[in-house]
């Protein structure tokens, strides 16, 4: 029997999907109906100080943009935090934690940088009976303007300290969430381990802008003619979440600190890859706005079958699995020699691996078969594996990459296909290379 | 009482005027602009696109297709003129099961096509409501004369006219359009759109149609020649195959044609059984309108094997969907009291031969659908019963040109009367700037 449960942290839940800080998590209402649908665990919407409420816009707060019939890839926001009274928040915490106890319950926070401010509000977290909180330093849009958010988390210096205050604070297992917009995402990481941090979160939105009106020229979403930018979550950013999620998996300073994945997160599938890259437990918000809260039970079902089918028994034979393989390109293994094979009975002849290969990349397919019929095929004397028409061929496994055999002659360079692993480190053309003895 | 479908005999008025007014609407309903979106997105924008090679006036289809996703139909109908000027007719009338959207690769991925024609039609519709976006080139002060305001002979005149040739269409009937107007189903075509579409065409300007004007009767072609630097003939097939035997047999395609003109479709008589004899396009056509004003029975009587009929799949099994009987491999020998007496057909050493086994069905009223004629022209080299015509139209005589249905070459389709007339359109163009 394969068992999903989750333990982050000393958190329990009984699967390992939360929900990310966000409108689904805003309110004791929805956080109901989410639980009753089977979340394990959500990270409450923002907090901010006691004090006047949020302001939002009153217009327009999200854009996207789609792919075939409008299946949403990628969605932007200019929400801020909690616009509801604190006292109200933290009200139905504490009554929402009292009747799900079995579910992870953690609170965001986000409070001017200043140690009064956050010694001030972590009481009355911890009063809720909250599991954890997350340190919100990654919205990049409006309370960044006030010096929150992501202008906490692109200065490592700022991270550490407040990390630090609230290690000293409170009891709670603290979480810092990391903002995608910084150049190397290992400072900020680092800062929150050195800070005392028990875990990280990523990402958090990407800033963006996602499209303009052509009538009026506004950045869109347009409130009353003017655009800001705002956060890009969704599908589309999950290739960029994955990679600095495993940046900090396999940076020797932070390897082992725990990672709550967030970003694009969809499937089953997604939240296994973020798994095996390092991640305790994963996050969602895009997914659970687009289709609803009941996603959760195809997650479920769905890494429970790969997991029988794999024989993974528990999440720990999953998590961190894909890491050791992370490397840089320099160690990739240069003897390592693949052709594109396409599949004749699959080919539905729609050419574009030709037109791909013959106007953007190295002319290896030809067009035209013995008979002189449409007849797309590899010419392996010219392809280079780019794999650019597999990733271009409307059908799934039609085009394929079929590793060389050793022994064999590749057709392209006249070299003989050696077992042997090669990297450019030791590559004759590396001007720096190491000579081999 | 008024007639209905169990009335004997021919009667009209079998069904009431809403009835009538459902039974002949649009085919195949306009797309909204986002079930155009949610298709268009299915393109694949192929290199060198099989349908763009099916298609018999080339049009870059995955080039409109694209247009469209990026939200320009206009663009995309410009794509679709630049090729074929009678695109919006095409969208409605071309038998794209055989043409583009059999070798649309989608087909062969997963059996369901791009609806190329459907899209095709959105992009028109969207133009359409605008004035054709041609210009005229600078007058060449050359006039050319074209015989035919069908498909073959609009699309050559519209080419002409922008190449900056004054064009005067001559045809025999009151209104142009050709069998736009007087044989497609009404189905195909609703709301009056053949003559809007030859309006909106003209509206190119340098062209005039001077209708009820006939070769051969008010006209000879060398009074055309003296009169015109070149001449184009777009006659279509004006004669139509008789079924001897006395069967009292109508024309399926004047029956089609009165239907088209009828502006009340409850004053169009039709028997309570309806016989229709023959395999193609227009005997299907005549059944299925037969059936649509309120027939009781209608029956297509077809000599050879469902796989021979000239008409497509997809055109047997709309008859089949509105109840029309496809019967295969039988001929008419003659008529008695009950209605019309057929033998059974087998394909012989020596071709079709009867089989002595015979059945009658009941036939009120019987249509005739076994193919079109040309009369033969003086002075013009004929092959197969049409007009001999080289690559780009040329005639045997010099300065005559022709295409469309009574051109040899090309199968009888619009889209394919069109290709022609462009062709020839250019074929003069280039002849007269030569000379
Ligand atoms: C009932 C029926 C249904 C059809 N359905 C379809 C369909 O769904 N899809 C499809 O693609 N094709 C269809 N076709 C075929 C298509 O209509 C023809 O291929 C096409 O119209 C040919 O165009 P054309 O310009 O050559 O001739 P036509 O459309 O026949 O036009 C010829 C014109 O010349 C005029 N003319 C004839 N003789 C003279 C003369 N002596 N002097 C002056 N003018 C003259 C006629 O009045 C007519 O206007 C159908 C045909 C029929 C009969
Ligand atoms: C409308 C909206 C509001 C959000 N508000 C917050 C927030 O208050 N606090 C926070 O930490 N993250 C916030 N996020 C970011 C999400 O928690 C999450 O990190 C991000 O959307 C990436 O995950 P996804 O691709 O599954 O959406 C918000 C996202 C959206 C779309
Ligand atoms: S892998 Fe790259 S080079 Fe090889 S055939 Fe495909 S597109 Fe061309």
């Amino acid at each position: 029997m394969v068992d999903i449960s989750a333990n982050f942290l000393g958190i329990k839940s009984p699967n390992p999907f939360w929900l990310a800080s966000a409108p689904p998590t805003d309110k004791e209402y929805n956080v109901r109906r989410a639980f009753e649908a089977g979340w394990g665990g959500v990270v409450w919407k923002t907090l901010g100080e006691a004090g006047p409420p949020i302001v939002n816009v009153n217009g327009p707060r999200y854009g996207a943009i789609w792919g075939a019939d409008r299946r949403l890839l990628g969605l932007n926001n200019i929400e801020l935090i909690t616009d509801r009274p604190l006292e109200v928040n933290l009200r139905e915490i504490k009554q929402v934690k009292r009747d799900y106890s079995d579910r992870a319950m953690i609170v965001s926070i986000m409070v001017p940088c200043e140690e009064k401010a956050w010694k001030t509000i972590l009481p009355l977290v911890e009063d809720t009976g909250a599991d954890g909180i997350e340190l919100n330093f990654g919205c990049p849009h409006g309370m960044s303007e006030r010096g929150m958010g992501a202008a906490v988390g692109q200065v490592p210096e700022y991270i550490e300290m407040v990390t630090k205050w609230c290690k000293e604070t409170t009891r709670m297992p603290v979480i810092v969430k990391l903002t995608p917009n910084i150049s190397d995402i290992r400072y900020p990481a680092r800062a929150a381990k050195a800070g005392g941090a028990d875990a990280v979160s990523l990402i958090n939105t990407v800033s963006s802008i996602t499209s303009v009106n052509l009538d009026d020229f506004s950045p869109e979403p347009s409130i009353d003619g003017k655009g800001s930018h705002g956060g890009y979550c969704g599908p589309a950013v999950k290739p960029i979440a994955l990679n600095l999620v495993a940046e900090i998996a396999r940076d020797a300073e932070t390897a082992g600190l725990p990672i709550s994945g967030i970003g694009g997160i969809s499937t089953w599938r997604d939240a296994a890859e973020f798994l095996a890259l390092g991640c305790g437990n994963v996050q969602v918000c895009t997914a659970a706005m687009t289709y609803g809260f009941r996603i959760v039970q195809e997650m479920e079902a769905g890494l429970k079958q790969w997991m029988d089918e794999k024989g993974h028994a528990t999440l720990d034979d999953v998590i961190g699995r894909a890491v050791p393989n992370v490397t840089d390109w320099q160690y990739l293994n240069l003897n390592y020699v693949a052709k594109a094979k396409i599949d004749q009975d699959a080919c539905i002849k729609c050419g574009r691996c030709f037109a791909a290969c013959e106007d953007t990349s190295h002319q290896a397919i030809s067009m035209v078969g013995p008979d002189g019929e449409r007849r797309f095929e590899v010419m392996d004397d010219e392809c280079v594996a780019c794999n650019l028409c597999v990733n271009v061929c409307p059908v799934e496994n039609c085009i394929t990459m079929e590793r060389m055999e050793t022994g064999a002659v590749d057709p392209r360079t006249g070299q003989t296909v050696t077992e042997e692993y090669g990297n450019w480190t030791t590559h004759p053309n590396n001007p720096g290379a190491v000579a081999a003895e | 009482m008024r007639p209905s479908q169990l009335t004997s005999g021919i009667a009209a008025g079998r069904l009431d005027k809403d009835t009538l007014a459902e039974n002949f609407s649009d085919l195949h309903a306009p797309f909204t602009a986002h079930e155009a979106a949610v298709e268009a997105d299915r393109c694949y924008f192929c290199y060198d696109a099989p349908c763009m090679t099916a298609c018999p006036t080339s049009i870059d289809i995955p080039m409109f297709i694209r247009q469209i996703s990026a939200g320009m139909p206009e663009a995309a109908a410009k794509t679709i003129f630049d090729q074929n000027i009678l695109g919006g007719m095409c969208a409605r009338v071309c038998p794209t099961e055989t043409l583009c959207e059999e070798v649309c690769v989608r087909e062969t991925a997963e059996g369901e096509p791009v609806e190329i024609g459907r899209l095709q039609r959105f992009a028109t519709d969207v133009a359409m409501a605008t004035p054709q976006p041609f210009a005229r080139a600078a007058s060449t002060g050359k006039t050319v004369g074209v015989v035919g305001a069908g498909p073959a002979g609009l699309a050559c005149a519209h080419r002409l006219a922008m190449h900056g040739h004054d064009v005067v269409i001559y045809d025999a009937r009151p209104k142009g359009g050709g069998l736009n107007e007087y044989g497609i189903a009404a189905y195909k075509t609703v709301d009056g759109f053949a003559q809007a579409e030859v309006d909106w065409l003209m509206g190119i300007g340098g062209i005039t149609l001077e209708a009820g004007t006939g070769l051969g009767a008010e006209l000879s072609l060398d009074d055309l020649a003296t009169k015109h630097d070149a001449v184009f003939l777009g006659l279509g097939l004006g004669g139509v195959r008789k079924l001897g035997l006395g069967l009292g047999a109508t024309s399926a395609v004047d029956f089609i044609a009165d239907l088209r003109q009828a502006a009340d479709l409850t004053s169009l008589e039709v028997g309570r059984n309806v016989v229709v004899v023959g395999g193609g396009m227009t005997a299907v056509d005549a059944a299925v309108q037969s059936k649509l004003l309120g027939a009781e029975n209608v029956t297509i009587v077809y000599r050879r094997g469902k796989d021979a009929m000239a008409a497509s799949g997809f055109e047997q099994d709309l008859a089949a969907q509105k109840g029309v009987t496809i019967r295969h491999w039988a001929q008419p020998i003659g008529s008695t009291p009950d209605g019309m007496e057929f033998e059974y057909t087998t394909q012989g050493d020596n071709g079709l031969e009867g089989t002595g086994e015979t059945f009658t069905l009941p036939a009120d009223q019987v249509l005739a659908a076994i193919g079109q004629t040309l009369n033969p022209l003086d002075g013009l080299d004929h092959a197969d019963g049409k007009i001999t015509v080289k690559p780009g139209g040329a005639t045997s005589r010099k300065g005559v040109w022709a295409g469309g249905d009574c051109a040899s070459g090309g199968d009888d389709l619009t889209v394919t009367a069109v290709a022609e007339g462009r062709d020839a359109a250019e074929d003069i163009h280039n002849s007269l700037m030569e000379g």
